[in-house]
């Protein structure tokens, strides 16, 4: 098992090299300019000049790279180029905000759907209809167009959350749980259905297989069968669901955060986007990373935890 | 994986004529297309039929309500908001495309080439592809931006790529399943080029499947390019769904209503391509149910002559003990495709006493494991049976309940699986699989069940009970799985015995020892026992009687010498003969034969 862990770990590690080493060689090599976007589209071509030797950018591409590389490894993101934050100051103040959203449309989407997905793989008729319509309108109706609806009834009408602003589970607990519930809301309604399409597929494959008729020949009640064996059997694949559904909440906190007014990364990105700050999109760029390689750590663990096969 | 996508791949398509048809006879489908249809052809024609200039500021007219000069009103600048909705089509249809074009683009040709040469090629391309997918591809799409700039183009190829995963899986495991098909070496023995073989044989076969994936990525297109407008990060001076959204959540304030239209325009959009997708699919028979009806065995155990001397529940007066089973003109049919049912069993009797073996021998095909199902309540709930008589030890089967069922199976009847492997549950221990039924059947503690499983892996000549007792079956030999199987079955003390050709799929020197052992257990336990196999050798080695089946009937029912010394029925004749031929292997069999099991 510590073997297995070590090997996910080393494959994640490179994926994060591969995709920070190429995104900066990528935003650098095809035009982007940080020294213009710190100072705005009105700065002479000779303040601009300064400003890039100044932040370094007259310097080789390579050696920029190897120096923010070797800083970052030792837990050091720099500086801000558009601004004086310190780059790791202002992610670890952002991220949870988005965490919180990512995880908790993640906690509600996976017990939902897996409810809606053993009940529709179990009772064909009225939940499989549900499952189908809960699927179409959980991919077509866009997120940001849900939670804006959400905020129109429940916070602006039914003054229920608050319309904005996000609490910090430190403060208060409660108005923190209150300031995530819309958002979140918004986030899981695609992938409950996500999950329980995935989920009930697999249930239905996987009580198709000779081993279940043989429990069944055993004299097992179908309860325990379903419960232990069926579901056991099927939830490999609908963990892979539920590691690929964080990382579209993670995309999808970026737009519903926006109508929310909640400070995340998507509102860090959106900034530094337009300000070209290559130091707090690299930083960003890695913590995302980073991010999705311990949460597929996680489910890598949780999938060796219930298949025999992948642990020895 | 792979060999789901196989079996559907490899089907013939059937002719588009009849694809087309199956699509139309859908209404959600046709419905479907004919409002995309509706959506493409109005958004092209935006500047000859939007009532108004889609830019035209009219501020004394700023957030109009509907009326017939604004269908839909007008936003914070005055705008007529349906003029502008319908030039946004043009944007959200033109993202699609690039998106959807990006992404076959990649996708499709990476995934043939990884799939057909599947050598470093497609560790690296799988490997690439993981990695797009574990990438949040907004926050991907905001930083590429700081570059790029926010142009349709640039944005949406981006988006593209980073979707093509999802075409590239599908292509290479497709590529993958038909691979290993014959046709591709029968090509390949015809000297065609390796390009061509890809082109003419599994492009026919990738196609449908891509474009209902395409169908369903046109929809992410547009709701990941209206976000990125929502965000800002778009051309503002071209009217678009994702800058109308914005633009009416401006004034969410003064005009909670006017953030409807955009979003009804992205969600119908979406939705008809979503329902058009699955529409496709249907037809293409991709995501086919594979069981109907009812999870739960329905109780649709029958009924046909259920009344008969129901009364008798007891012995038969000329019998005093009765047979253990008694079968009287059971059927077993399935539903075809044309409504009508396929029969599979038919007008089948036998009867197993206490202590005997019956032998049900015969082709596969021939209705043998069928019948064993259906004693046992384990067929699939699509099946249909019917029975004048299904008794076991004097009760009736044909009416009970699946809970009822549920208890008579492993106490009274138990079964010996085939195929050892696929019989065990790969996520458990031997041990638990053991002791698990015996605590819900006796009612013994978990010490007590491992005790008494310890003894039987012992008594079915384990080894090292205890190591295999903590065993995952993968870690089993197929020998040894079988013991194991013979081990569960016999666990709760049954009275009858069902074992489905226990020996077909162990080794030659293993078959010998496992019907031994059979045969002293049920020796031992004096159970009835039915042993299904289409080996007369085996019939001779273990059984006392035999019934010989055939296209879902017993053609002939004999004590084995007999059946040995005199065959009546010429199929048994000719069983007997190829028995000693050693003939054809079964497999080959089976083939000429067509017969499916």
């Amino acid at each position: 098992m510590l073997g297995f862990i070590a090997r996910r770990l080393a494959m994640g590690a490179l994926l994060a090299f591969t995709v920070v080493t190429g995104m900066y060689f990528f935003l650098l090599k095809t035009g982007m300019d940080p020294a213009r976007g710190a100072l705005g589209l009105y700065a002479s071509e000779a303040q601009v000049e300064t400003k890039r030797q100044q932040l370094g950018l007259d310097r080789p591409v390579t050696q920029q790279y190897l120096e923010w590389l070797g800083h970052a490894l030792r837990g050091d993101l720099g500086q801000s180029t558009s601004g004086n934050a310190q780059v790791l100051d202002l992610l670890i103040t952002r991220l949870p905000v988005t965490v919180s959203l990512a995880l908790g449309a993640v906690l509600v989407a996976a017990t939902f759907g897996i409810a809606l997905g053993l009940l529709a793989a179990i009772r064909p008729g009225t939940f499989d209809r549900i499952l189908q319509v809960v699927m179409v309108l959980g991919f077509s109706l866009p997120n940001f167009w849900v939670a804006i609806l959400l905020a129109l009834f429940f916070a602006v009408r039914l003054r229920w959350f608050p319309a904005t602003g996000y609490v910090q589970f430190g403060d208060s607990p409660a108005r923190w749980l209150s300031s995530i519930v819309l958002p979140v809301t918004a986030l899981a309604i695609g992938s409950i259905a996500a999950i329980a399409q995935q989920l009930r597929n697999s249930v239905i494959s996987v009580y198709s297989q000779d081993y279940v008729r043989t429990l069944r020949s055993r004299g097992l009640p179908a309860r325990t069968i379903l419960l232990t064996h069926v579901l056991r059997n099927a939830s490999p694949p609908a963990l892979t669901m539920l590691s690929l559904q964080f990382i579209a909440a993670m995309s999808g906190a970026a737009i519903v955060e926006r109508v929310f007014g909640l400070q995340g990364l998507g509102a860090v990105a959106i900034n530094a986007s337009a300000d070209s700050d290559i130091q707090v999109l690299m930083g960003l760029l890695l913590f995302t990373v980073l991010i999705v390689v311990v949460v597929n750590l996680l489910v890598d663990i949780l999938y060796a935890a219930l298949n025999p096969k992948v642990r020895s | 994986m792979t060999a789901t996508t196989a079996t559907h791949t490899i089907a013939p398509p059937p002719a588009s004529g009849r694809r087309l048809r199956a699509f139309l006879r859908n209404p959600m489908g046709v419905i479907a297309g004919l409002v995309l249809l509706l959506i493409v052809v109005a958004s092209i024609l935006a500047p000859w039929i939007a009532p108004h200039d889609p830019g035209l500021v009219v501020l004394a007219e700023s957030l109009a309500p509907p009326s017939l000069n604004h269908p839909l009103g007008t936003d914070g600048n005055g705008r007529d908001i349906l003029s502008r909705l319908l030039w946004g089509g043009r944007v959200s249809l033109a993202a699609g495309t690039i998106m959807v074009s990006a992404a076959i683009i990649c996708g499709v040709p990476g995934g043939l080439l990884a799939g057909y040469y599947s050598r470093w090629f497609d560790a690296v391309a799988s490997w690439v592809s993981n990695m797009l997918m574990s990438l949040p591809q907004i926050l991907i799409i905001i930083v590429v931006i700081a570059s790029l700039g926010s142009g349709l183009v640039p944005t949406m190829i981006t988006l593209g790529v980073l979707a093509s995963p999802d075409l590239f899986r599908l292509t290479r495991s497709a590529v993958i399943g038909v691979r290993q098909e014959l046709f591709i070496d029968a090509a390949k023995v015809s000297g065609l080029s390796d390009f061509r073989i890809i082109f003419r044989h599994i492009f026919s076969v990738i196609l449908g499947p891509v474009l209902v994936r395409s169908s369903f990525m046109f929809g992410m297109a547009i709701i990941a390019q209206s976000g990125l407008e929502f965000l800002g990060l778009g051309d503002p001076l071209r009217p678009s769904w994702g800058g109308e959204l914005s633009l009416a959540f401006q004034n969410f304030q003064r005009a909670p209503n006017l953030v409807i239209a955009p979003g009804v325009a992205i969600g119908l959009t979406v939705m008809a391509l979503v329902l058009f997708g699955a529409a496709l699919a249907d037809s293409l028979g991709a995501t086919r149910r594979t069981k109907k009806g009812n999870w739960t065995p329905a109780p649709s155990r029958p009924t046909d002559g259920a009344p008969h001397d129901d009364a008798a529940t007891g012995s038969s007066p000329d019998e005093p003990e009765g047979p253990l089973l008694v079968v009287e003109n059971l059927a077993v049919s399935y539903p075809g495709e044309d409504g009508k049912g396929v029969v599979v069993v038919e007008d089948v009797s036998l009867h197993v006493r206490r202590g005997e073996v019956l032998g049900l021998v015969g082709e596969s095909g021939s209705g043998k494991s069928q019948t064993s199902f259906a004693i046992l309540g384990l067929l699939p709930p699509e099946a249909s049976v019917s029975a004048r008589r299904l008794r076991l030890d004097g009760q009736s089967l044909e009416v009970l309940s699946e809970k009822v069922m549920e208890r008579l199976r492993g106490q009274k009847m138990a079964y010996v699986p085939q195929e050892p492997m696929s019989n065990l549950d790969p996520s458990f221990t031997v041990g638990y699989q053991l002791t698990t039924p015996m605590r819900h059947k006796l009612h013994i503690s978990r010490s007590e069940a491992k005790e008494r499983a310890l003894r039987l892996l012992e008594r079915v000549g384990i080894p090292d009970p205890a190591r295999t007792f903590a065993s995952y079956p993968h870690q089993l030999s197929g020998g040894m799985a079988q013991r194991v199987l013979i081990a569960g079955a016999v666990s709760c003390d049954p009275e009858l015995l069902i074992a489905d050709e226990p020996t077909t799929a162990v080794d030659v020197t293993v078959q010998v020892e496992v019907l031994a052992l059979l045969r002293d257990l049920q020796q031992e336990r004096n159970m009835g026992m039915i042993l299904v196999t289409h080996n007369l050798g085996v019939v001779a080695d273990i059984c006392d009687r035999v019934a010989v089946m055939r296209k879902g009937r017993i053609v002939e029912e004999k004590p084995v010498r007999e059946l040995f010394s005199n065959p009546e029925h010429e199929y048994t004749r000719m069983l007997l003969a190829s028995t000693l031929e050693d003939a054809l292997p079964r497999q080959q069999r089976d083939d000429e034969m067509g017969v499916t099991r």
